[in-house]
């Protein structure tokens, strides 16, 4: 016990992914050796395009699908050789809207609770499923819900045997604004309470929105993974737009330096810098430009968001791989 | 060993035969009541006793076998084969629970049923013929390894099947004429010889026979291979389910 917490301390990550590898049947090699380690009550989307290898990644840690190379830890313990102390910690909501046709909502939820060893608790059940809005919904059947409701009734199953990592695969897709707005919402309490919350997901919004961390996943790699805040840092651009008062034909001498981009109709000048940098230049190029005697009509600046450098990543990740 | 969850299991497939009741229940009894009618009472009048045992009572052992081999097969097969279908086996298989745990859980409540279905389907017969049951130890013994070992079975139907006709198929081209052909409803000496040695190789035939020994003293075959046939069975399908949960088949990737 005592070596498994200070284990667990040293490394403060509650997952910790090694060299994971995962090649279907047919030959298809969804994960090329993913290296990860989740922290212990972190949010962390996972973004990538379809077929990424996102859900096979989850599915991996959860049991679903056996990896072919690589090893897993959770919580500090193997998941297949101590396969029942990993999974008991873990809550998984799949993608697609997986529920008994004949089931009533309190049933299922049950179902799931005592599946992974937890004696029924009528108290706590009611609990979840106020906090999801499903009480009124608490002996539907399944199959009368609407879809957002469905999902919501996923999410209690997830939760019933309260799990220290919940995923979350592809949460939002297909759901409407306020189903997405109780999910963060839910997201966020469960966050306070110490949960580690994994997320894969295609909308950058939602990550975006939410994630401490955000790893981009493409082709079975795992191309980055970085604090929200310091990925869009170090990998994002901002650009400086200047509208000129009269159209140029030409760049002036002055102003090459600073390797502007002349528009098409010579009205504007875009000017890219590094945000990280110290030294943007801004105050350098405006006064060249006042020196060439360009009057100006406006400035704009523009932050590049995540999906543009989640864009770019996945786009000369392409580059690499094409022959 | 999670105990929570093999009862999760069983008591979540007791509710769905609960909520099925009337298919569950009342199909079965409602067919043994007609094989009373047409063998029992209408043809049967006109059959002289079989090995010194009145024609409607001779077939109750086998009227019971009908019933406990086709109900544990689809119970059970369509126990695991359902959330297969519908993807809700992703739960089972991301739980903290053993295969041998799930095996448990599903066998032992499709078991269940069928045990309580061959007591309901005994209890009809009763209302037709003076049944007495000569080894009661023994005529449990039977009915509980068969609905076990036929249970075990269904599981194994439905963890191949990956579509409703293949769910269908082994009961109907298989199981139903196995039953038929097993000396259900007459005793094997009334074949010709040939046939006779034919029918030893229906494994059927070796529950029916020790089966209605427990009732009558009569049999096909001695009580101690029927026995040891049954034995043999469950201990193969035991043997093919823990192969199949070893290699993950169709169920992991």
């Amino acid at each position: 016990m005592a070596t498994q917490t200070s284990e667990a301390q040293d490394s403060q990550s509650i997952i910790s992914i090694r060299g994971l590898t995962k090649v279907y049947k047919g030959g298809h090699e969804a994960l090329k050796g993913i290296d990860l380690e989740i922290r212990e009550g972190e949010i962390l989307a996972l973004l990538g395009p379809n077929g990424a290898g996102k859900t096979t990644l989850i599915s991996s840690i959860c049991g679903l699908v056996t990896p072919t190379a690589g090893s897993v830890t959770v919580g500090g313990h193997d998941i297949i050789r101590d396969y029942r102390a990993t999974r008991s910690l873990i809550g998984l909501v799949p993608q697609e809207l997986t529920l008994g046709a004949f089931d009533i909502v309190r049933d299922t939820v049950r179902f799931s609770r005592g599946l992974f060893g937890l004696a029924p608790d009528e108290d706590k059940l009611d609990g979840l499923l106020s906090d999801l809005s499903l009480l009124d919904k608490k002996t539907a059947m399944v199959s009368r819900l609407s879809g957002g409701m469905k999902r919501r009734v996923l999410i209690a199953k997830a939760l019933a045997h309260e799990p220290r990592i919940l995923f979350l695969d592809e949460p939002t897709a297909g759901v409407d604004v306020e189903l997405r707005k109780d999910m963060w919402k839910l997201v966020e309490k469960l966050r306070q309470d110490g949960v580690t919350i994994i997320l894969t997901t295609h909308y950058i919004e939602e990550a975006e929105e939410i994630a401490d961390r955000v790893g981009v996943i493409s082709d079975g790699r795992l191309l980055v993974i970085d604090d929200k805040a310091s990925l869009m840092n170090s990998l994002g651009r901002k650009q400086l737009s200047v509208e000129l008062k009269t159209g140029i034909d030409v760049l002036p001498e002055s102003l090459k330096p600073f390797d502007l981009e002349l528009s098409a109709d010579g009205q504007r000048l875009t000017y890219t810098y590094e945000t990280r940098s110290e030294r943007t230049g801004i105050t350098a190029l405006l006064q060249a430009v006042s020196d060439a005697g360009l009057g100006l009509k406006d400035l704009n600046t523009h932050q590049s968001s995540l999906e543009e450098i989640f864009v770019n990543l996945v786009h000369s990740e392409d580059g690499k791989v094409k022959p | 060993m999670n105990v929570q969850a093999v009862k999760a299991i069983y008591f979540n497939e007791m509710a769905r035969t609960r909520k099925t009741l009337l298919q569950s229940i009342a199909s079965p009894v409602i067919s043994t009541v007609l094989y009373f009618i047409v063998f029992g009472s209408a043809i049967g009048s006109r059959i002289e006793s079989v090995e010194g045992v009145e024609y409607g009572l001779f077939i109750v052992p086998g009227l019971v076998m009908l019933s406990l081999l086709t109900q544990s097969i689809s119970n059970a097969s369509f126990g695991i084969f359902f959330p297969k279908f519908t993807g809700t086996v992703y739960e089972i298989m991301s739980a903290p629970i053993s295969s041998f745990e799930i095996v448990m859980g599903y066998v032992g409540a499709a078991a269940t049923k069928s045990l309580i279905i061959g007591t309901i389907i005994l209890i009809t017969a009763s209302f037709f013929v003076d049944l007495r049951i000569a080894h009661p130890v023994w005529m449990v013994l039977f009915l509980v390894m068969t609905c076990i070992a036929f249970s075990l079975f269904g599981f194994i139907i439905g963890l191949w099947a990956d579509n409703f006709e293949k769910l269908q198929l082994i009961p109907l081209l298989v199981i139903t004429p196995l039953v038929f052909l097993g000396g259900s409803f007459y005793s094997v000496n009334m074949l010709p010889e040939f046939w006779q040695k034919v029918t030893l190789l229906n494994p059927v035939l070796y529950l029916v026979s020790g089966f209605r020994w427990s009732f009558f003293e009569v049999s096909d075959v001695s009580v101690t291979l029927s026995l040891f046939m049954i034995s043999g069975f469950l201990l193969a399908c035991l043997f093919v389910v823990w192969l199949m949960f070893r290699t993950g088949y169709k169920l992991k990737q």
